[in-house]
């Protein structure tokens, strides 16, 4: 049976990690299927149906849907279901908030955040914030799943020529309305999604301290993170907080300063694919995962770290 | 208003968790379990609607072994005032879960249900949405900031994108973000207190719930190892690897 993948979009465009449980999705089976429910979206269903593994768009429309309620998508996509085998989102703040609701109405047990498909019943997934990794068989004979973006290659955007078909709406869930929506406008990017991020730790010792990771963000185009240790001690907003009870990030390239590596910490950065840090105490745990130890007092190192970018003319933008 | 918070017995978010020799499961045998952290802020965030005087009372509830009633208690000691232990063995999945969940609300007829956005141990960010799709309620998820107005909920979610604002109607569940508050600790005599605080037992069986598995465990394994780092002795040294070896800047 075919697959169902629901598309994250914002009306004109695809929110890029559609693009990623799409390629999940062409593991389960050939037959992709995408829905994309919202509000005057024809651009984005367009673009839709020029990805790469889709066979065919399910476009449907109405004002409730400008703003992606859980409560109005899921009976939509529930209406749908009998069609597929499979129903695959992103393991993104969108997808996290609608699948659980789908699989309930299906009485499916979810399979959530799968990094790896093994055979089309049977998957990876991180357990404990990636300290542990289940397989895990579902026995149920429809499959809600949700996919980990950074665990899947993007898809092509186009060579695709899906044919898009409408659908109706459900009725209104008059229950819960969407108030307003705050997007964090930063020259920088999203710390969950950055090529680069440079955290600081305790090591840090003041909030005004943190300018200087904030000057080694700046030169790499990085995301700022930081322990759980450096919010505590509020040298920093908790919105950047890298850890098990914080985000979970897999950079290119992951810069730890003045973090001794807690294990909370460990667990939201050790998948970086290259991990620097610099700690004046040889003996910290962060050393054990760092590709690249620097053993210096962080206030001498950073401000060389600086001066040496400067001579490279060469950061990727 | 009546509060109904869920709290889950978890391994302490400061233990370095050890998979089981036979790839069976994780090792929970003499380690430190406590609430799941961001079910604190669930309990954290009732105990306040109640002090402000917008509730009158506060109920935790649990779902897990004999021993989870320590959870429930600890959820007493920081002011809840009754709990509810549903007693069960070995995995509950969330969709169990949020089934028997749903016969505790059918019971204790709470306007609002909190509890964590996420357990820190399966990590599957389910039940609270899974359970407003059984109600049919509105549903909160990540909420970093509530508000109550005139039998609404005004709620600002944590999003990937920044924050959403959203308004639902009583009755609601909501699943908090460690963003909404600073949890308190227990203190000796409210400890102390909280132990003549009634804990009703009752066992999944009584509450006709089939919480059987449907999914199977075929293994854990602990994540693949790093290789081995070096140790650089300068900044200029650490530069150049970055560049020429890593090609990452």
């Amino acid at each position: 049976m075919s697959v169902l993948l629901i598309a994250e979009h914002n009306n004109k465009e695809l929110r890029p990690f559609t693009l990623n449980a799409a390629t999940a999705a062409s593991q389960l089976d050939n037959d992709v299927h995408a829905v994309i429910i919202g509000h005057k979206c024809e651009e984005a269903a367009k673009a839709l149906s020029k990805l790469e593994f889709v066979k065919k768009v399910i476009q449907i429309e109405a004002s409730y849907y400008e703003n992606f309620v859980a409560e109005n998508f899921a009976p939509v996509i529930v209406k749908l279901a009998d069609n597929y085998s499979h129903i695959i989102s992103s393991a993104n703040t969108f997808g996290k908030n609608l699948m659980p609701r789908i699989a309930a109405a299906l009485d499916t047990s979810q399979i959530s955040d799968i990094t790896k498909v093994i055979a089309p019943d049977t998957f990876l997934r991180p357990i404990y914030a990636g300290n542990a990794f289940a397989t895990v068989k579902s026995k149920d004979t429809k499959k809600c799943v949700t996919i980990r973006p950074t665990s899947f290659d993007a898809c092509e955007s186009s060579g695709g020529s899906a044919p898009i078909e409408k659908a109706e709406a459900s009725e209104e869930f008059s229950k819960t309305k969407f108030v307003k929506r705050e997007e964090v406008k930063s020259d920088r990017p999203e710390l969950g999604t950055a090529r680069v991020v440079v955290s600081g730790g305790r090591g840090m010792q003041s909030g005004d301290n943190f300018k200087l990771i904030t000057s080694l963000a700046d030169k790499l185009n990085a995301a700022i993170g930081a322990s759980r240790a450096a919010v505590d001690a509020g040298y920093i907003s908790n919105d950047h907080q890298v850890g098990q009870t914080g985000k979970v990030v897999v950079p290119d390239l992951y810069i730890a300063v003045g973090i001794s590596g807690a294990i909370q910490h460990l667990a939201g950065m050790k998948e970086s694919k290259v991990i620097v840090a610099i700690n004046k105490d040889g003996e910290a745990p962060i050393f054990s995962v760092a590709d690249y130890g620097l053993e210096a007092d962080l206030f001498e190192a950073v401000p060389q770290f600086l001066e040496e970018l400067n001579k490279l003319n060469t950061i990727q933008k | 208003m009546k509060i109904l918070v869920a709290v889950k017995r978890v391994i302490d978010y400061n233990v370095q968790i050890r998979v089981k020799e036979d790839n069976s499961g994780v090792v929970t045998d003499n380690v430190k379990m406590s609430t799941n952290p961001p079910d604190d802020n669930a309990i954290e965030e009732a105990v306040k609607i109640k002090e402000a005087g917008k509730a009158t009372e506060v109920v935790a509830v649990s779902i897990g072994e004999e021993k989870a009633q320590e959870t429930v208690r600890k959820a007493l000691a920081v002011g809840a005032d009754r709990g509810i232990l549903v007693k069960t063995e070995g995995v509950v999945e969330p969709l169990s879960v949020s089934k028997l969940l749903q016969k505790i609300v059918e019971k204790e007829k709470p306007d609002l249900v909190f509890m964590g956005k996420q357990a820190i141990d399966d990590d599957c960010n389910q039940t609270g949405q899974m359970l407003s799709a059984l109600l049919n309620w509105p549903q909160a998820t990540f909420a970093s900031k509530i508000e109550i107005k005139d039998g609404k909920l005004e709620v600002t979610r944590e999003i990937d994108e920044g924050l959403e604002t959203i308004e639902i109607n009583v009755p609601a569940i909501v699943t908090c973000d460690l963003r909404l508050n600073e949890p308190r600790y227990a203190s000796l005599p409210n400890i102390m207190k909280a132990k003549k605080k009634p804990i009703e037992q009752l066992n999944a069986s009584d509450l006709g719930v089939d919480i059987s598995p449907r999914i199977e465990q075929i293994k854990v394994e602990e994540p693949p190892k790093r290789k081995a780092g070096i140790k650089v002795s300068s900044v200029s040294e650490l530069v150049q690897k970055l560049k020429n070896e890593a090609k990452v800047i």
